[in-house]
């Protein structure tokens, strides 16, 4: 099962192929955009989060992504591009020059994270790829092997997971292609070996595990927006507190943070996830109300 | 068997054990080992253990029937008063750790949210019932009435499980499980019912769910 590891070479490049123990990534810059709020541990991130795929309870991911394989890894690009490509992890680590960028994190739950994540925007790839001009969507897909991941069929919704952006949206700076997280690789429950961090959006957007890239003429049925005809949200789910979950209040959230706990005040959650100032433009006409 | 069953050191071992769950979240607390979101985990785990009693309180009258041990009434409304204590638990933990007593947002959310409007319903129809334990109250409303009157706690079993369908998001295995166990008991006792009826006069079935009263007491 675990033979690979024993390869020569797989663990001898930077990002570690094996994906089951993270490993240090060198030559990370700091961004300069990120919040100065207080870090969550990073134990609470790999043992707190939600990962259907591998079952859905919050503790799940931890203790069921253990041995999921992520090596070999390609991340294949197709669609209205005009140069449909496939990448190798090896490529994609050496695309962009990696940066920390801490971001706020909020889950459509009402709880949030500070997380210091690693990598560089996702534009990087949109531009080698070339988008035709009837481009104006990107589908995100996540990994989905039964064997591997045996607890996805009962998850009760539709796999592999999929996500989407409108390009314009993907081609925002802070739309970040991920590959690390607190100064190593991805562990595995968060995603291993890379995933999309959209912050200003709820937390089911950023893509796990992913393997596919789609660019689109029209906007992809997503997962969520599938499952039960919509009863939870829609394509955009930018974080917004004046527009409620079906079932819960989006007006404020627990700030899963340093020695947070029983009796830590809950935080006002702001719009666009406190990113207004980079994203709000996006959406000028637009009633977010209805596009929820 | 039986002697079991009638020692009062079996009620005591019972109390102490219907204890343990909260006894848990205390340790795990005081362990840090409540997930890396206590409040929800304090939330789901009171949850759980509130429909379990209920389901298991709602057990007693058929088990007892099934393996012939009438004995088992005795435990009935003590486990019926945990039932209650785990949801009383639960309501605090809402109020107190998620809502911080912002009574307006919770006044909100039970009138909004359908499956806090359900829950909070199924809550305040266990609240007659637990006034209405002790065999005082029995006399007081006389055994026809009382018993009308604690069928309520179907009502809340139903309520309880459509809270907690409600409540999730795709994963309906566990809200389902519980269901299934209501219909069951719920059916069973539709069940015996029809077939009292068809079989006996009222007045036998009526003697036959007569021990509530003489051995609650």
């Amino acid at each position: 099962m675990e033979a690979y590891k024993k390869l020569p070479g797989l663990l001898t490049s930077a990002h570690a192929a094996s994906g089951s123990v993270p490993v240090k990534l060198n030559g990370v810059t700091k961004w300069p955009g990120s919040t100065t709020e207080p870090e969550t541990p990073i134990e609470k991130v790999t043992t707190y989060n939600n990962y259907y795929e591998f079952g859905t309870d919050k503790d799940d991911p931890s203790k069921n992504a253990r041995n999921f394989v992520t090596s070999p890894w390609t991340v294949s690009v197709e669609g209205e591009v005009a140069k449909p490509r496939k990448f190798s992890m090896d490529e994609i680590m050496k695309l962009a020059p990696l940066e920390e960028r801490i971001y706020r994190h909020r889950c459509v739950e009402a709880w949030s994270i500070v997380v210091p994540w690693i990598g560089y925007s996702f534009s990087t790839i949109v531009k080698l790829v070339e988008p035709t001009p009837k481009a104006k969507y990107v589908a995100f897909e996540t990994y989905y092997d039964p064997r591997q991941m045996p607890l996805g069929g009962e998850a009760g919704i539709q796999l592999p997971y999929v996500e989407g952006l409108r390009l314009d949206e993907a081609m925002n700076p802070l739309a970040l292609l991920c590959v690390g997280m607190y100064d190593e690789t991805l562990p595995n429950q968060d995603g291993a070996p890379v995933r999309m961090v959209i912050p200003w959006k709820y937390g089911f957007k950023s893509i796990k595990s992913l393997v596919k890239i789609r660019f689109m003429k029209d906007q992809p049925q997503t997962t969520w927006e599938m499952y039960a005809g919509g009863s939870e949200y829609g394509f955009y789910a930018n974080v917004n507190p004046n527009v409620d979950h079906p079932r819960w209040s989006q007006a404020s959230e627990r700030r899963l943070g340093p020695g947070s706990g029983l009796f830590t005040p809950k935080i006002k959650t702001q719009m666009f996830n406190g990113y207004g100032d980079q994203v709000a433009s996006l959406y000028a006409g637009m009633d977010l109300r209805k596009n929820f | 068997m039986n002697s079991i069953l009638t020692s009062k050191w079996t009620k005591a071992i019972v109390f102490v054990a219907c204890l343990v769950p909260l006894a848990l979240l205390v340790w795990r607390g005081l362990h840090d080992d409540l997930s890396a979101d206590p409040v929800a985990f304090i939330t789901h785990a009171t949850g759980d253990w509130t429909l379990r009693f209920l389901v298991i309180t709602l057990a007693i009258t058929p088990l007892r029937k099934i393996l012939h041990m009438p004995q088992l009434i005795r435990f009935r409304r003590m486990l019926g008063l945990f039932a209650f204590f785990y949801v009383c638990l639960h309501f605090t933990t809402w109020i107190w750790l998620d809502k911080q007593f912002v009574w307006s947002e919770m006044w909100k959310d039970v009138e909004k949210r359908r499956f806090i409007t359900v829950g909070f319903t199924g809550f305040l129809l266990l609240i007659p019932l637990a006034v209405t334990s002790t065999a005082g109250w029995i006399r007081r409303l006389g055994g026809k009435r009382w018993r009308m009157l604690h069928r309520l706690i179907y009502v809340t079993a139903v309520l309880g499980v459509i809270h907690y369908y409600w409540l999730v998001k795709s994963d309906v295995r566990k809200p389902l499980f519980y269901g299934l166990l209501v219909a069951i008991l719920l059916a069973w006792r539709i069940g015996t019912w029809l077939i009292g009826r068809r079989g006996h006069s009222g007045a036998a079935a009526v003697r036959r769910e007569a021990p509530v009263t003489t051995e609650t007491s």
